[in-house]
């Protein structure tokens, strides 16, 4: 097991630079003035722009301009918002609100996955199993965006269930009705693997056999069915955590929710790249380190993995 | 030649004359994974209905003035702000006065134009660097798929946000392509090379090269068309996914400039009526979402299709 772990942790350094590279390759390496095309149609002052060679070591080299960024990394030294907050310090405020939205959205794809996959598997080829069929190839094609604002139209304004934005003050309930949303635009995934998983099952010979000997179904699906169908719902699911942080950009900037998407939201909005920049790296990477998380889980969960 | 001169016959206890037991009939349809995948999908109305609207589509993009009379661009009055369908605007008026349904009409090609390049630059960057990772192996192997790993760990969508804000100079349809098909081949790669390293033990490609073609040509003539099946079914949902990200793009105000017609941008502008015109978000925003599920649902079915064992659940 231990080895296993160091392996994993070895295979993520070059990823880890890799990742990182790419991105500060990507903005650094770009032709003309890099600092001048972070502004855009804007024109900056001379001071800005001073301050702004100075900040990303522009004088030097490109590699040793990489490196110094990467100990900025790792000492924690995130750099400055546009508007001269510490980087950090916004991480601290927005990460956990954004942790708590992800959280909910996940427990709901989850709980959405296992029981219409259960519902539809054992039910399969009959009207419910086809109806679900259809509503998840609608589902995994409406775009989140688009998922949002019928939300936010239908529940939030037509029949003001539920807060039309969260605002600051980001509690469990007002971020339900999104965590709703994003739960059901990637729950898809989940319930096709509960129901290809449960269908598979039913056909399995412990499962004639515990019928055999007579046993009911009320005892037969939850113990031998469902069960042994979760193993790769569960995997699938926490696959999904990395992504959905990831990815929290349009959810947070349409319902107004002040986590880490919403931030890069905000900044993406008002053109404000250096922000855009530092916020995709630590999203990157919060990205890359949860992956790695949830392969040590896999590895945890099922020791078939470990002797690869 | 239909049926073979020599035949065997049994004698079935109990019954009548003797019966032909492994006559081949070599006139009986033919058979193979493509052809059976046809005959599958031309039973099922899914497809004719996606096929419908792809069709549509396409040919919205090429000629709009099928469509619609209202040229692009040039009628809008703010007169007209957020007005109620009308004759000859039968979806009402954006917040600017443009009528809605033309400005569907003429964002299609956009649409379209982002997807198709999109699935053009995955597949020139994902199909060489899987196949070649997948057939030479050893040393080429690692560095590529180290390579891949990189462009798998960024979640594309953030890394195009990067490439259009640095870029914001050069916001057109080339550029915002690039953004997203130069991350979303990584996927792509890993597929293929899975499928090569499935294909190449198989007897037919050592029979290519014992009978003396190159590797190199071993690989792109009797290997890689083999293993295009799973491509084509990626490629296909790949692009109703990169209009999704051009669409969102778009609508966080980084993908294309505002003058040019994108369904993104008519819904990052009629997000500011949503309470009073909604119907201005929902057209461009249904059409969106259709032209979405019809290819992912073409890609779908295809992969059903091509697989036996879900035919013969069915």
């Amino acid at each position: 097991m231990t080895r296993y772990i160091l392996r994993r942790l070895l295979q993520a350094i070059p990823v880890f630079l890799g990742t990182t590279f790419l991105i500060y390759f990507m903005v650094f390496a770009m032709p003309g003035d890099p600092v001048l095309a972070m502004f855009g149609d804007k024109t900056p002052n001379p001071t800005q722009l001073e301050n702004l060679r100075a900040q990303y070591n522009l004088d030097q080299p490109f590699i040793v301009q990489y490196l110094l960024y990467l100990k900025g990394v790792f000492t924690g030294d995130l750099g400055e918002t546009f508007s001269g907050q510490e980087v950090s310090e916004v991480l601290r405020r927005t990460f956990p609100v954004t942790l708590k939205l992800v959280l909910m959205a996940v427990v709901i794809e989850f709980l959405l996955s296992v029981v219409i996959g259960l519902v539809s598997g054992l039910r399969e080829g009959k009207f419910v199993d086809n109806l679900n069929v259809v509503v998840a190839l609608v589902l995994t094609s409406i775009p989140a965006f688009v998922a949002m604002f019928l939300a936010q139209y239908f529940i939030g304004i037509k029949l003001g269930w539920a807060p039309v934005t969260v605002g600051a003050n980001a509690t469990w309930g007002a971020m339900f009705l999104p965590a709703l949303v994003i739960a059901l635009t990637v729950y898809v995934t989940g319930m096709r693997l509960m129901r290809g998983s449960v269908i598979e099952a039913r056909n399995e010979d412990y499962v004639r056999t515990a019928y055999a000997k007579g046993l009911t179904s009320r005892r037969i699906i939850p113990v031998h069915v469902a069960r042994n169908s979760l193993i790769p719902v569960v995997t699938n699911t926490a696959a999904s955590f990395g992504a959905l942080i990831a990815g929290t950009t349009i959810t947070e900037g349409i319902f107004n929710i002040p986590g880490v998407g919403n931030t890069l939201y905000q900044a993406i909005i008002r053109g404000e790249t250096p922000t855009v920049v530092s916020f995709v790296t630590i999203l990157t990477i919060v990205y890359v380190v949860v992956n790695i998380l949830v392969d040590l889980l896999y590895a945890v969960l099922d020791p078939r993995i470990r002797y690869v | 030649m239909s049926e073979r001169p020599m035949t065997h016959y049994v004698a079935p206890v109990g019954d009548g004359g003797p019966v032909e037991v492994d006559k081949v009939s070599l006139g009986s349809r033919r058979s193979n994974l493509w052809l059976d995948a046809w005959r599958d999908l031309r039973r099922r109305p899914l497809f004719y209905i996606a096929l419908a609207i792809v069709a549509v589509i396409l040919v919205a993009s090429f000629w709009p003035s099928l469509f619609t009379s209202v040229p692009p661009n040039n009628d809008c009055m703010l007169a007209n702000s957020n007005g109620a369908p009308e004759a000859g605007h039968p979806l009402g008026f954006t917040r600017q006065g443009c009528d809605v349904y033309s400005r569907i009409v003429w964002g299609a090609r956009t649409s379209m134009s982002v997807g198709v390049l999109v699935v053009i630059i995955t597949g020139a960057i994902g199909i060489p660097m899987g196949a070649l990772a997948g057939y030479y192996g050893g040393r080429l192997d690692s560095i590529l798929s180290r390579i891949g790993d990189v462009f798998f760990s960024v979640p594309y969508f953030l890394a195009a946000i990067v490439v259009m804000s640095v870029f914001s100079q050069y916001r057109n349809v080339v550029t915002i392509s690039f953004a997203i098909g130069g991350f979303a081949w990584a996927s792509l790669a890993r597929i293929v090379r899975a499928e090569v390293l499935r294909l190449k033990g198989l007897e037919y490609v050592t029979a290519s090269t014992a009978l003396g073609r190159s590797k190199l040509s071993t690989l792109v003539q009797h290997v890689l068309p083999n293993s295009l099946t799973p491509v084509i079914v990626f490629l296909t949902i790949a692009l109703g996914a990169a209009i999704v990200a051009e669409a969102s793009l778009s609508f966080l105000g980084i993908g294309l400039g505002s003058s040019t017609m994108s369904w993104g941008n008519d819904i990052s502008q009629a997000q500011q009526t949503i309470k009073t015109s909604p119907m201005a978000l929902f057209w461009p925003s249904l059409a969106l979402t259709v032209t979405v599920l019809a290819f992912i649902m073409l890609g779908e079915l295809v992969r059903d299709a091509l697989d036996p064992k879900a035919r013969a659940r069915r």
